[in-house]
């Protein structure tokens, strides 16, 4: 298999036949604005005024002394606007659906940040905009769907299957089927039938871009590692990609663990999946043996998902990209030694990768470098975090 | 200028009229501001922490949106609430506990009211690894649990003062009363441009970062001084901030927003309170009036010295806005901009709304966006729903 | 007989093929043998088996939740295959799979095999483009077992051109953009669109997705080689109400008699 749009074996267009012209059409769109430089200004003029870009490179002065071996980078995706980086794809896939004439949105939501993300986008560039987010999580997280709803966007509950973020997806997508003339679909991981791993990718990329340049800048070398939390994948390929020719920096992607990948509670799909289809890419993925496709579990929403991105999926086959998995537990302490070294509340997405290099930067040693994808602050996840930790003093 | 302040006052306003004790630990301190005020190591371990951890330059994002919308001036907005912990808060705290650590000051201790003020010197505190505990009334506690646990979750201990009505004015006494205690280790890292010289100085002087780079900004993209610059006013650090670089531009109007139910300048009288002499809103005899915003950030009955004289003189406007004008702001910037603004902020937007259709369309104004509004959106769910 | 001689003939005949859906394992899979076996009586050409998933994109309400049911009964491709073969001798017409991809792909290098020895001879995976088609095709061929394209209305001229030589079977033109379920609104023109299709292809051409009413089946039926049922038949088998299938079944032999 050596079509487009795949990484090695991994991704394609796995979709409904009425799907393949739109995708088609949206490739032959995306190639034409990524090489119109009107289009770059434009999105780069979003991302400096209205995001705040670019985001610092941040030495952890504390937390480099407590851990006591590699020196420790932040990238600070928390400090973009709506407080994660969601919104680099968000704009940057709004932007491209105008520039097709397209009049509509559509896109899916966990959580709630790809939506309120989405839903800003809409706002700023005047687009009509439908999130679809599984019953159970409108309910959950009835503060993002009303945020949504002030951003002008309408929320529609999923209340099919497991009512969560991969039925959002399936909804999202026959929303897509149905309405493909004016309507196009903001998926917001790096996730999906071709084009869309690589287009998110693209948008994403600006996270490693930037970091590149500012740590040959602050320590005129490459890091030795790079490290980034793993759901679908989006802040991950976006930090990994720009460096992934350069041989000598370690990529590590952390999964979350859940319960534990030995309980079976887990959203571990490189660690602890299969490779089969779902939502249009050929990638690791949690299922059953008949093929079925599992619920996956994780503290953190957006890492609630049960496959990791086809270009994931081919750097881990083939050893670029390593792929760890942290507990919840672990992730809760992540938050906490963020929070206590560095008065930076982090997303629990992003606690997965601080957990994990809580523990790999003290096996290095001081001259050497970590990068850590803070993507995303953890103001979303203070309730999470009290029921988690137990709250106040009261 | 200078002169007035370094006795601190401005005009008839300022001053510091505390006991004896707590003036020895203010002399102290006014001391060693204006000492490192311009130390240039100071400021250049200043400028990183504010690059590097807080993300400035904030933008300066010229809202096409919202200008289109209201047809007139170009409407800027300067976006604080992109800075690390969603507001201008960050500024004065990183500024205060620089030089705390160069006091020597292995303990910090501050008052906050809603919270915000709380988490962003924890914040500080635990980024420097400083000791630090928070007052905070009873009352404002038990409803803001969520900002409790962020503080203690950043490592500070939060103190619940039940004196009084348990709020605000409550854990501004306790936390003075702990300073004239422990002022040999302990800094009191105040939250406003309000308090007992030289504190109205001090937050002035680390906010007006605000207004340098917004000038700077707004002369790069259009050339010229904006016609006007707009921002809410509670205590008034981000106002003065937002003010500080133009005050001397008499063409710049500079326009202060309150809450019409909390409306110190607009309906206030000169009095003292909390050690200083400022615009009160007060009763006959001279007791605060109760103040009411939905804004927990500007509801405050007094104002910073600084704004008391900007208002005597002239030199600033002070209007009022009401709840309804504030949420239909809060709203309309949502909507338009996908920016969900603090309810502090939605006031200074509210009168934008209104000033924009009245200039022409070679005027430009400046907003200054505080805040985010990720923690309001709870209350006005609970307000519109 | 291969699917398309089986289509074929009912053509030949003078008649339109009518090809009714139904969801394996929905109400049990102990009650397939008498769906299809029932289905058979009345006269159907062919009968598209549905095996349920847990993420059927393509599909609308009524498949979905029949899928779901099914899949709360335990049914998946594996025992689908079992049961059917279980009564394979008695089945003389043509068996269609419509399955996702993920769970022929979990199944295994057998599946064709296994399949084939089923009774079916034609599978429909709605999540597999024409260009992915690789993954099982070859697998498909050694087994006998077409591999039926769906074309769609955005699909344009030369994209048609292409599906259509590459199809098996007979061709799945579907009548709507979106997902399976019953209609009100069809657009306009839909007739010269099927007559694109018969001019890119020697093989039949059945129309599918929203087809609901007698009428509807007349309609399709007079511009098409014959129709297919989906989220209608699913919903009367559900209710055990077989007048409902008994009258869409004589709206297509009526078509013949004209």
């Amino acid at each position: 298999m050596t079509q487009a749009g795949r990484f090695g074996a991994y991704g394609g267009q796995f979709v409904p036949e009425t799907l393949m012209t739109p995708l088609i059409e949206l490739e032959k769109a995306y190639e034409e604005a990524k090489a119109d430089p009107a289009f770059q200004k434009e999105l780069d003029y979003y991302l400096k005024q209205y995001v705040g870009r670019e985001t610092p490179l941040y030495f952890a002065e504390r937390l480099t002394e407590k851990i006591g071996g590699a020196k420790i980078y932040l990238k600070r995706e928390d400090l973009n606007h709506t407080g994660a980086h969601k919104i680099n794809n968000a704009l940057g896939q709004a932007l491209l659906a105008i520039r097709m004439g397209k009049k509509r949105i559509v896109a899916e939501t966990g959580a709630g940040q790809h939506g309120v993300a989405t839903a800003t986008a809409c706002a700023l560039l005047d687009l009509e905009c439908i999130v679809y987010m599984g019953a159970e999580d409108v309910k959950r997280q009835s503060l993002n769907v009303f945020r949504m709803e002030l951003l002008g966007a309408k929320v529609v509950g999923v209340d099919k299957g497991s009512a969560t973020l991969k039925d959002a997806v399936n909804e999202a997508l026959r929303h897509w089927v149905t309405n493909v003339e004016d309507t196009h679909y903001i998926l917001g991981s790096a996730l999906g039938p071709h084009p869309f791993p690589t287009i998110v990718r693209d948008f994403q990329r600006v996270i490693g871009d930037e970091t590149r340049a500012q740590i040959l800048e602050q320590e005129n070398r490459l890091p030795d590692t790079v490290v980034a939390c793993v759901g679908g994948g989006s802040n991950a390929i976006g930090m990994f990609y720009p460096f992934v020719e350069d041989s000598n920096v370690g990529l590590i992607g952390v999964e979350a663990a859940g319960s534990g990948v030995e309980t079976g509670k887990h959203a571990a799909a490189i660690t602890g999946g299969q490779k089969g289809v779902l939502h249009g890419a050929y990638m690791y993925l949690l299922q059953d043996e008949n093929g079925f496709v599992q619920e996956a579990h994780s503290i953190s929403a957006g890492l609630d998902y049960p496959a990791t991105g086809p270009e994931h999926s081919y750097l881990a086959d083939i050893g670029r990209a390593q792929y760890v998995a942290v507990t919840d537990a672990e992730a809760l302490e992540g938050v906490k030694l963020l929070c206590a070294t560095e008065g930076i509340l982090p997303a629990l997405e992003s606690s997965h990768a601080i957990a994990y290099v809580s523990k790999l930067a003290a096996t290095m040693d001081k001259e050497q470098i970590v990068v850590i994808c803070l993507s995303g602050r953890g103001d979303k996840d203070v309730h999470t975090l009290i029921d988690a930790l137990g709250g106040g003093k009261q | 200028m200078e002169a007035t302040e370094k006795r601190g006052f401005f005009g008839e306003f300022g001053g510091s009229q505390v006991p004896a004790d707590l003036q020895k630990v203010l002399d102290i301190l006014e001391e060693q501001f204006y000492h490192f005020k311009d130390d240039e190591e100071f400021n250049k371990e200043l400028n990183y922490y504010f690059t590097e951890y807080v993300g400035r330059k904030s933008p300066l994002y010229f809202a096409e949106n919202l200008t289109a919308k209201c047809g007139g001036a170009k409407i800027y907005l300067k976006r604080e609430d992109l800075n690390h912990t969603g507001s201008h808060k960050i500024n004065n705290v990183l500024g205060q506990i620089l030089l705390a650590k160069r006091m020597g000051a292995k303990r910090v201790i501050a008052e906050t009211g809603a919270g915000q003020h709380g988490v962003a010197t924890a914040t500080v505190c635990a980024m420097f690894g400083m000791d630090c505990t928070i007052y905070m009334g009873a009352e404002d506690t038990k409803r803001q649990a969520l900002n409790v646990f962020r503080m203690e979750l950043l490592g500070a201990k939060v103190v619940a003062v039940e004196k009084g009505q348990g709020r605000l004015k409550e854990a501004v006494d306790e936390a003075f009363a702990d300073l004239v205690e422990n002022y040999d280790h302990t800094f009191y890292l105040l939250g406003s441009a309000v308090g007992p010289h030289p504190f109205p100085s001090m937050v002035k002087h680390f906010q007006a970062v605000i207004s340098k780079e917004s000038k700077e900004q707004h002369l790069a993209k259009e050339g010229k001084l904006p016609t006007a610059v707009i921002a809410c006013v509670g205590g008034g650090s981000n106002a003065i901030g937002s003010f500080a670089d133009y005050i001397e531009d008499k063409e710049v109007r500079l326009i202060g927003v309150e809450p019409d139910k909390a409306a110190s300048i607009t309906e206030g009288r000169p009095g003292d309170l909390h050690g200083f002499r400022c615009i009160v809103l007060q009763d006959e005899e001279g007791n605060p009036l109760p103040t009411y915003s939905i804004a927990a950030g500007l509801d405050y009955p007094g104002v910073g010295p600084e704004h008391s004289y900007l208002h005597t003189i002239g030199r600033a406007e002070y209007v009022t806005v009401s709840n309804e004008e504030v949420l239909e702001a809060f709203q309309t910037l949502s909507k338009v901009e996908g920016i969900i603004p603090a309810l502090e902020s939605s006031h200074a937007v509210a009168h934008a709304l209104r000033l924009a259709p009245t200039l022409s369309t070679d005027d430009s104004i400046i907003v200054n966006i505080s805040g985010r509004g990720d923690k309001d959106v709870e209350q006005v769910f609970n307000m519109l729903k | 007989m291969t699917l398309q001689q089986a289509i074929e003939k009912v053509n030949a005949d003078g008649g339109k093929a009518f090809v009714p859906y139904i969801m394996a394992g929905d109400g049990g899979l102990e009650t397939l043998r008498d769906t299809v076996l029932r289905l058979q009586t009345l006269g159907v050409s062919a009968i598209e088996v549905g095996i349920p998933f847990t993420d059927p994109v393509a599909d609308g309400p009524t498949i979905e939740l029949a899928g779901e049911r099914a899949l709360q009964n335990g049914t998946n491709l594996r025992n689908v295959i079992a049961t059917l073969q279980s009564f394979a001798d008695e089945v003389t017409i043509p068996l269609v799979a419509m399955t996702y991809l993920n769970p022929v792909l979990a199944y295994g290098p057998n599946f064709a095999k296994d399949a084939y020895a089923a009774g079916i001879r034609g599978v429909i995976v709605p999540d597999m483009p024409y260009e992915e088609r690789g993954i099982i095709h070859s697998d498909l061929q050694a087994a006998g077992v077409a591999l039926v394209q769906l074309i769609s209305l955005t699909s344009p001229a030369e994209r048609i051109a292409k599906l259509a030589a590459g199809s098996e079977g007979f061709i799945y033109a579907v009548t709507v953009n979106g997902i399976t379920g019953a209609r009100a609104d069809f657009a306009d023109h839909l007739d010269a669109h099927f007559a694109k299709l018969k001019e890119a292809s020697s093989l039949p051409v059945l129309a599918g997705f929203g087809i609901s009413t007698p009428e509807q089946v007349q309609r399709f039926g007079g511009y098409s080689d014959g129709v297919i049922v989906g989220s209608k038949i699913v919903d009367s088998i559900a209710n055990n109400d077989w007048g409902t299938i008994e009258e869409l079944i004589q709206a297509s032999k009526q078509l013949g008699v004209k």
